[in-house]
C-alpha cells in the first residue's frame, strides 16, 4: 500500500506545472478572462500536443491511456495555474461522458478529434431547477430533435459539440446545429465562462443512455475536487508568502498567531481535501466499490474548504485582498463557482448519507 | 499510487486476522463500560497475550519484541484491530511513547532492562512532562534535578500525569542545568515510581473521573544510570516522544471513531424525536455524513503522512495536523450525538433512563479536554506555521 505518486505521476505533475506556468502565467490567465470565451487556441494546440485532452482516453482513440489519478493529478495543476479555457468541460465532463456510454464508432468519431487537439466539447446536465441527478432530467429527445434548456453550460461558445444529458438518453448535438441557442450567463469566475442552452427541434444523435453516466460524472466530480485543490494550495502559498512580507506594528504579519493560525488552517484544510480526491480518484481508477461514496467525500470536503481558504487568504491579506489587482480573488470566484458545479457539499452530504445511514451498518463496516 | 495490499501486507493481515480469531477475548463487550481502575487487570491480561505472540507492538524493530513492521503494516494492524473492536491495552504510553523514545535514545542495558516489561504490560508506564507552570511553554518546566555523586536529586511538581496511579516507571523531564537556556537545560530520566520521594495524587477532572495523577517528587534519588539520552540534551528527547504522540496515535484513535460513527448511526435510526428517527431528520443526516466523512478523511490523512515518513524516514511536524483534525472533530461528533439525543443526552451513567449507559453524556465531558491534552490545538497551529509553512515564530 503506497499512498503517494509514483515515479511517472510525478514526472507527469512536475510536467504540468511548469508547462502551466510557462504558458499560461498569471497575467495571460487576466488577459484571456476579458475576452469573451477564455479560450486560447494556440494554447490548446500545445496542451493536444502534451497529450493532456486525451490524457484518460484509449489509444485506439488518440489518447495516452492513463488513469483516473493522473487525471487529477493534472487537474489540480490546470486549478493551481487558474487555467482558462474549456479542458475541464472537454476532457472531464464530455470525454469521460463520451467514453463511458458510447459505442465505439461514437467514441471514434467524438473521441479522436479530442485526443488530436481538433475539437472542444462540453457537457450540457443542469436545467432550471439546478438539481445534479439524473432523475430529475425534463429536456427529452424524440424522432432525434431535441428540446429543452440547458443551464450552467461551461465554455459552450468554444466548443464543436455538446454532450446532453437527456432524460431519454446521453446525445450529441453540433454546436452549429439549427435550433440551437447559446447565451451567456454572467458569473463571477470569468476564467470559465457559463452559458444557458436552448434546443428547439435540434437534430441530436444518440449516444448511450442516462442510466451509464454515474461512472464519468464521478470521475469529472474527482477532477473538479482535485481542480479545487490546485487552487487551494495556490491560494495558501499567495498567503504564506505575503504574510512573510508584509510588515504591521514593526513586525511580519505572518509572526501573529491570529494570522499565522488562518494559514495553519489553510494548510489543514488542503491537505485533508487532497488526500480525498486522491483517494477518490483511486477508487474510480480501481472501479472499489466505495469509489462513489469517496467521490462525494472528496466533492464534499473541497467545496467548503475551498471557500473556507479562500475567505482565510483574502482575510491574511487585508486591504489587499479586496483589490481587483490581487490574485486571491479570481480563485476565490473560481472556487465559488466549482462549490456549485456538480453538487454542492450539501448534495453530498446527502448521497453519503444514503450510504452510509440508509444501508444497514454492518454492510457500510464490511465495505468501508 | 496504489492502495492495494502487497503481498507481504496480505500476508501479515491475514496472519494477524487468524490470531484474532483465536485468540480475541469473548468478554470484552462485558467491560468496556466499566471504570478504569476495574478493567485495568482484564486490559494487562490482554496485552500480555499479544505480547507472547508478538502483537503488542508489531512496528518495533524484531530484536526488542516487535515484528519490524512497516508502518502500513502498522496502519493495518490498528484497521483489523478497529474491525473487530478489539479491547485496547493496558500500557498504552509505554508501548505508543515512552518504549519507541527509549528504543531511538536509550543505552543497550536500558533496552534490555525496560522493553520486554513495557511489552508484557508487567510495568506501566507514565509520562512526567507538564507541570503546573509548564504547559504549553513546557520547555519552562522547572522540577529540578541536582547531580549528588551517581544520583541525582529530584524536586518538583507534575500535572496531567495519565497512568500516574498505576505506574511503575515515569518518564520524567527535569532541569540539570538552571543557567542554560530553557530548552538546552533539560534532561529525561526514568524514574521508579516506587522510589521514596515520589507522591501521586489524583486530579479529578470535568467528568468526575481522576484518569490523571499529579505527581509530587521530594528529594527523589535517581541513578545516573537511569538518564535517557544525554545529561541537558532532553528538549531533544520529549520532543521526540510528543512527535510519536501526535504521528502515530492517529491511526489507534481511528478504532476509536469508527466504532462511535457506527453508534452514532445506529442511535440516529432508533431514537425517535419530533415524530420521526433521527436518521431521517435532513440537518441530521447532513452532520452525520460530515462526521462519517471526516473520519474517513483522517483515516486518509494518516495513510498519507505514512507513505510520506516512509519515504523521509522520520515523523515531522505534520503530525499536528491530525492532532488539531481528530481532536476538533472529536468534540463536534459528540456535540450531534447530544443534538440526537436531546435532553437524554445529559443522563449519565446509573440513571436508569440513559441512553447506551450514559457513554453520550461522558463522551460529551471527556472530548472537551482533546483539544487541550497532547498539546493545545494553538499550540499545534503554531507548529504548522512555523516549522511546515516556514512562518515566522510567534512567541
Amino acid at each position: 500500500m503506497q499512498f503517494g505518486l509514483n515515479e511517472s505521476q510525478e514526472l507527469l505533475r512536475s510536467n504540468a506545472r511548469k508547462f502551466f506556468a510557462a504558458e499560461c502565467p498569471s497575467e495571460r490567465v487576466r488577459q484571456l478572462m476579458e475576452t469573451d470565451t477564455a479560450y486560447d487556441a494556440a494554447l490548446w494546440a500545445k496542451m493536444a500536443e502534451q497529450g493532456y485532452t486525451g490524457i484518460i482516453f484509449p489509444e485506439e482513440y488518440g489518447g495516452v491511456g492513463l488513469g483516473t489519478v493522473d487525471l487529477i493529478l493534472l487537474m489540480e495543476e490546470a486549478g493551481r495555474a487558474l487555467l482558462p479555457g474549456p479542458l475541464f468541460s472537454t476532457v472531464a465532463l464530455a470525454g469521460a461522458a463520451i467514453d463511458a456510454v458510447a459505442d465505439a464508432s461514437s467514441k471514434k468519431k467524438y473521441l479522436e478529434p479530442i485526443c488530436s487537439g481538433e475539437a472542444c466539447a462540453t457537457l450540457a446536465f443542469l436545467e432550471r431547477e439546478a438539481n445534479w441527478d439524473a432523475g430529475a432530467l425534463a429536456t427529452t429527445a424524440t424522432n432525434g430533435k431535441l428540446n429543452g434548456e440547458k443551464l450552467f453550460v461551461t465554455d459552450a461558445a468554444v466548443t464543436d459539440f455538446i454532450v446532453v444529458a437527456a432524460q431519454n438518453g446521453v446525445y450529441v448535438v453540433n454546436v452549429k446545429a439549427p435550433g440551437l441557442a447559446i447565451e451567456r450567463m454572467n458569473g463571477i469566475d470569468m476564467t470559465r465562462k457559463i452559458y444557458a442552452l436552448t434546443f428547439n427541434d435540434t437534430p441530436a444523435e444518440k449516444i448511450g443512455e442516462t442510466s451509464a453516466l454515474g461512472k464519468p460524472l464521478n470521475v469529472a466530480t474527482a477532477a473538479l475536487a482535485a481542480e479545487l485543490v490546485g487552487g487551494m494550495q495556490r491560494t495558501l502559498d499567495m498567503t504564506v508568502e505575503y504574510a512573510k512580507v508584509r510588515k504591521q506594528f514593526g513586525k511580519p504579519i505572518g509572526s501573529y498567531q491570529a494570522v499565522q493560525h488562518q494559514c495553519a488552517d489553510m494548510y489543514l484544510e488542503t491537505e485533508s481535501a487532497r488526500s480525498a480526491a486522491y483517494y477518490a480518484a483511486w477508487t474510480l481508477q480501481e472501479n472499489t466499490p466505495e469509489s462513489a461514496t469517496a467521490t462525494s467525500i472528496a466533492k464534499m470536503y473541497a467545496s467548503d474548504a475551498a471557500r473556507t481558504v479562500g475567505n482565510r487568504g483574502i482575510q491574511v491579506h487585508g486591504g489587499m485582498g479586496f483589490t481587483w489587482e490581487n490574485d486571491v480573488q479570481l480563485y476565490y470566484k473560481r472556487a465559488k463557482a466549482s462549490e456549485t458545479m456538480l453538487g454542492d457539499a450539501t448534495f453530498h452530504r446527502e448521497r453519503i448519507a444514503r450510504a452510509a445511514i440508509d444501508t444497514p451498518v454492518h454492510e457500510t463496516a464490511k465495505t468501508a | 499510487m496504489d492502495l492495494n495490499l502487497t503481498p507481504q501486507e496480505t500476508a501479515f493481515r491475514d496472519e494477524l486476522r487468524a490470531w484474532l480469531a483465536a485468540n480475541l477475548p469473548k468478554d470484552w463487550d462485558a467491560w468496556r463500560e466499566k471504570p478504569l481502575e476495574e478493567s485495568f487487570p482484564y486490559l494487562r491480561a490482554w496485552q500480555k497475550k499479544l505480547s507472547a505472540d508478538g502483537w503488542a507492538a508489531v512496528s518495533w524493530p524484531k530484536e526488542y519484541g516487535g515484528r519490524s513492521a512497516t508502518l502500513m503494516e502498522s496502519a493495518i494492524f490498528w484497521e483489523e484491530m478497529a474491525r473487530v473492536e478489539a479491547p485496547p491495552m493496558a500500557n498504552s504510553l509505554g508501548l505508543g511513547l515512552i518504549g519507541p523514545t527509549i528504543i531511538a535514545f536509550g543505552t543497550e542495558e536500558q533496552k534490555r532492562r525496560f522493553i520486554p516489561k513495557i511489552l508484557s504490560a508487567e510495568e506501566i508506564w507514565c509520562q512526567g512532562f507538564s507541570e503546573p507552570n509548564a504547559g504549553s511553554d513546557l520547555a519552562s518546566l522547572q522540577t529540578e534535578a541536582r547531580l549528588d555523586g551517581h544520583h541525582y536529586i529530584v524536586n518538583g511538581q507534575k500535572v496531567w500525569t495519565s497512568y500516574g496511579w498505576v505506574g511503575s516507571w515515569c518518564e520524567l523531564v527535569v532541569r540539570t542545568d538552571p543557567a542554560a537556556p530553557k530548552h538546552k537545560g533539560l534532561t529525561v530520566l526514568l524514574v521508579d515510581m516506587k522510589s521514596p520521594g515520589v507522591e501521586v495524587r489524583p486530579l479529578r477532572q470535568m467528568t468526575g473521573e481522576s484518569e490523571f495523577n499529579e505527581i509530587f517528587f521530594r528529594d527523589v534519588r535517581v541513578s545516573v544510570a537511569n538518564v535517557l539520552g544525554k545529561v541537558n540534551d532532553g528538549w531533544n528527547v520529549a520532543v521526540s516522544t510528543l512527535m510519536y504522540e501526535r504521528g502515530s496515535y492517529g491511526a489507534r484513535l481511528h478504532l476509536i471513531f469508527k466504532r462511535n460513527i457506527t453508534r452514532l448511526i445506529e442511535l440516529s435510526r432508533k431514537f425517535v424525536g419530533n415524530g420521526k428517527p433521527a436518521s431521517e431528520d435532513p440537518v441530521i443526516r447532513q452532520k452525520l455524513a460530515q462526521c462519517y466523512a471526516e473520519i474517513e478523511i483522517m483515516r486518509l490523512n494518516q495513510m498519507r503522512a505514512f507513505s510520506r515518513i516512509t519515504a523521509t524516514g522520520v515523523p515531522g511536524p505534520e503530525g499536528s495536523i491530525q492532532k488539531i483534525f481528530w481532536s476538533e472533530l472529536n468534540q463536534r461528533l459528540q456535540q450531534l450525538a447530544q443534538e440526537i439525543l436531546g435532553p437524554y443526552g445529559q443522563l449519565t451513567a446509573g440513571d436508569a433512563r440513559a441512553v447506551d449507559k450514559g457513554i453520550w453524556s461522558y463522551g460529551y465531558l471527556r472530548t472537551r479536554g482533546n483539544t487541550i491534552e497532547a498539546g493545545t490545538s494553538e499550540v499545534q497551529r503554531n507548529i504548522i506555521g512555523h516549522f511546515v509553512l516556514g512562518l515566522p515564530r510567534s512567541y
